[in-house]
């Protein structure tokens, strides 16, 4: 009689039922799991379906056209993987680039006291936030495609860049022998600057007197390079675009894919990070900005050393949030055919070998591993700009 | 705790019913439809019309096998598929069939666990360009922009032949025959390059096909046929007779218009079944081949009434007519 009262006491302790009920949850995930990959397992064999990463050292056998890395047909998958990847990030860092200039520019003209400007922010806002970004990027490409003229009818600006149907030509720097030294004195450039601003800090430390950098800034990092670069007789050349037969050849070609594409993305995501922006200006206790005042800083010492980074705290984990949209996004531009990733790899390649459990896994790994960097990153500001208890 | 229990079971439940493989003929009589894997939109061989009413020679393929197993040709549910999606849509089981204007290569047939159950139409890859650009040769076509579809062999044939013969191009590749055919029509490419079938049915799509010429290389070869997933031998035989079936009756001459007719040529009465028991071996009923030529046609008329000379295509019979006529059409015999 003891006994049973002590093993119902126990079936009726909240700890053990607790427990109990995890260990079953866990049990009943971890079956699902292995019963999926079972299922997989059994039907890939089932099929007689080819299995493995072998593919991966084969010859593609297709062309892409746009890679940063050098690709022909004779190249691996593993190669058209890597092409994919760069392009990818290319398109992503573009992209953000883009985004937060335009967000910046729209978060706070949105907060303007002109009202023209300010709702014309807000029309842009609400305009294209709330269109599909696929519908924008299919609309932008094709507007591309039926207002631009062909190559032999281009539009030309100083016969040095030019804008057509397939795509925007601008001269590409070649650079020649000795050329590297320029980049030398650009680092050194840079180095010295750090030094410089820390002896100017030392000195506002020690005698309170306050010393205008910008100037010496310019004149060391892009002063220093250009003297250099003068001095070694400009060591580079442009090689300037020109039509030869169907097409422009030589120069930098950027694609109407990469265009509509990284535009679609800009101007999209923009949206968010303009949203983003002005809530966390708005964030900002107006009484801050009167206190600022009152101990005597001037507007713009106010704004960059009392209502920026109270902004920023706000303004920053939301913005990383649309950073990490945008590169998802990024996978959309298979519906125009821009070779990143989803596209050259999760889709030419995955057609023409027909492994889609190896080939997907890969390009989802690749996304979840982008998405983790930047989450990582996230993580990593927020712990800066967090408010420190002293 | 209850809630719990049946929760497992049910999950235990789904999951196991998941792994079970039935055969698909039994699938098809118990759904009372074939699955029929076809293209977004080639006129002639998979295209929809105003009101939804799919029809093309890749079609009649589906219908022909709809015809045979149901005994209805209307008994299909067509599922529109992109070049890079149909592969995995019948290996996962979405569709039963695949007749998508879909090339027979030995790694496809070999190493994606499907097989393909015969050639429908043997086509080769060629190119287009727009007349006013006055080339007639596509070795002419050095420094060219060319559209392609996405995840097709015309893909690989193209970096093959412009390789062998010193052959520069930029490629444009799109996800599906419309966009393809649009960003052609736009000016994105100088070229289309595609099955040459495929070039004489986009060629319709354009805005005028006057300014379009096909050009006269064949750079590949391309026998088009229906597929099927491997490991079902009786879906399969299915598949593959009942376009046999098609052939031989343009063969011996049967016509849906002629079905009914009583021969004294015992082949014809095999073909029909009206004698023997082929029809056993398949397990199918003795009116399957019947079916399909009453309702879908030989494959000549098949031919005639969505891509032959009286339509818009405009598609001679060339190697695809039958190997008594100069062609390499050919079925094994009905015995």
């Amino acid at each position: 009689m003891k006994k049973d009262n002590t093993i119902i006491s126990f079936l009726n302790n909240n700890e053990t039922r607790a427990i109990a009920f995890q260990v079953i949850t866990l049990l009943i995930i971890a079956f699902v799991f292995y019963s999926g990959i079972d299922n997989l397992i059994a039907n890939i064999e089932a099929r007689e379906i080819h299995t493995g990463f072998a593919f991966l050292s084969n010859r593609a056998g297709f062309d892409i056209n746009e890679s940063m890395i050098a690709y022909t047909p004779e190249h691996s998958n593993l190669r058209v993987f890597y092409v994919g990847l760069i392009n990818t990030l290319v398109v992503a860092v573009v992209g953000i680039v883009f985004a937060t200039i335009i967000g910046l520019i729209i978060g706070i003209a949105r907060l303007s006291n002109n009202w023209l400007i300010s709702k014309l922010a807000g029309g842009y806002i609400e305009l294209f936030r709330n269109i599909p970004i696929l519908i924008q990027i299919l609309f932008w490409y094709n507007i591309a495609l039926i207002t631009l003229p062909s190559p032999r009818g281009s539009f030309n600006f100083f016969d040095s860049v030019f804008i057509n149907k397939r795509g925007i030509y601008v001269p590409e720097p070649v650079s020649e022998p000795g050329f590297a030294w320029v980049l030398i004195a650009f680092v050194l450039g840079i180095i010295l600057t750090v030094f410089m601003r820390r002896h100017f800090k030392k000195k506002h430390d020690e005698t309170g007197i306050h010393t205008r950098t910008i100037g010496y800034t310019i004149g060391l990092v892009l002063g220093l390079p250009l003297v250099v670069f003068l001095l070694l007789g400009s060591p580079m050349h442009l090689d300037y675009p020109s039509l030869k037969g169907f097409n422009f050849q030589g120069g930098k070609t950027f694609s109407p894919e990469f265009l509509a594409l990284t535009f679609s993305l800009s101007v999209y995501t923009a949206t968010y990070i303009a949203e983003a922006i002005r809530s966390g200006i708005e964030a900002v206790d107006k009484g801050q900005k009167e206190a600022a005042a009152a101990l005597g800083l001037t507007q713009a010492q106010s704004l960059k050393l009392v209502v920026l980074p109270q902004a920023l705290r706000v303004a920053i984990p939301p913005t990383i949030n649309q950073y990490l949209n945008l590169t998802k996004n990024s996978s959309l531009a298979t519906a125009i055919g821009y070779p990143e990733l989803m596209a050259a790899f999760g889709g030419t390649v995955l057609n023409q070998v027909g492994q889609a459990v190896e080939i997907l896994g890969m390009t989802m790994a690749v996304y979840l591993v982008i998405s983790l960097c930047i989450s990582l990153l996230l993580n990593i500001v927020n712990k800066k700009m967090s408010i420190k208890g002293r | 705790m209850k809630q719990l229990v049946k929760f497992s079971v049910a999950s235990v439940l789904a999951l196991s019913a998941f792994a079970v493989q039935a055969g698909t003929l039994q699938d098809v009589q118990a759904n009372g439809s074939v699955k029929c894997g076809v293209s977004k939109g080639l006129a002639g061989f998979s295209a929809a019309d105003s009101s939804g009413t799919w029809t093309g020679i890749d079609v009649d393929v589906c219908r022909a096998v709809a015809a045979a197993t149901l005994g209805d040709a209307t008994a299909v549910t067509f599922v529109p598929l992109t070049a890079k999606e149909r592969f995995t849509a019948l290996q996962s089981g979405e569709i039963d069939m695949l007749s998508r204007n879909t090339t027979w290569t030995i790694t496809r047939d070999a190493s994606l666990g499907l097989n393909f159950a015969g050639v429908n139409y043997y086509d080769g890859q060629g190119f287009m360009v727009k007349a006013s650009l006055g080339i007639d040769t596509a070795y002419d076509l050095g420094g060219a922009a060319v559209c392609i579809q996405a995840g097709t062999t015309t893909e690989l044939n193209l970096a093959d032949w412009a390789k062998s013969n010193g052959i520069e191009y930029t490629s444009v590749v799109s996800d599906t025959n419309a966009q393809t055919t649009a960003n052609y029509d736009a000016g994105r490419c100088d070229v289309l390059t595609t099955d040459a079938s495929g070039l004489y049915s986009q060629r319709t799509a354009t805005n005028d096909p006057s300014e379009h010429v096909v050009l006269p290389e064949i750079i590949s070869k391309e026998p088009l046929g229906p597929v099927v997933r491997q490991g079902d031998d009786q879906w399969f035989n299915i598949v593959r007779w009942s376009l046999n079936a098609m052939i031989t009756a343009e063969e011996i001459g049967v016509t849906s218009a002629t079905v009914d007719v009583v021969s004294n040529n015992p082949e014809r009465e095999r073909l029909m079944g009206r004698s023997g028991n082929t029809h056993e071996y398949v397990g199918l009923s003795s009116d399957w081949t019947y079916n399909i030529i009453a309702q879908v046609g030989n494959y000549a008329e098949s031919f005639e009434r969505n891509i032959g000379l009286s339509t818009p295509i405009g598609i001679a019979r060339g190697v695809n007519a039958l190997w008594t006529n100069g062609g390499i059409l050919y079925s094994a015999p009905f015995r």
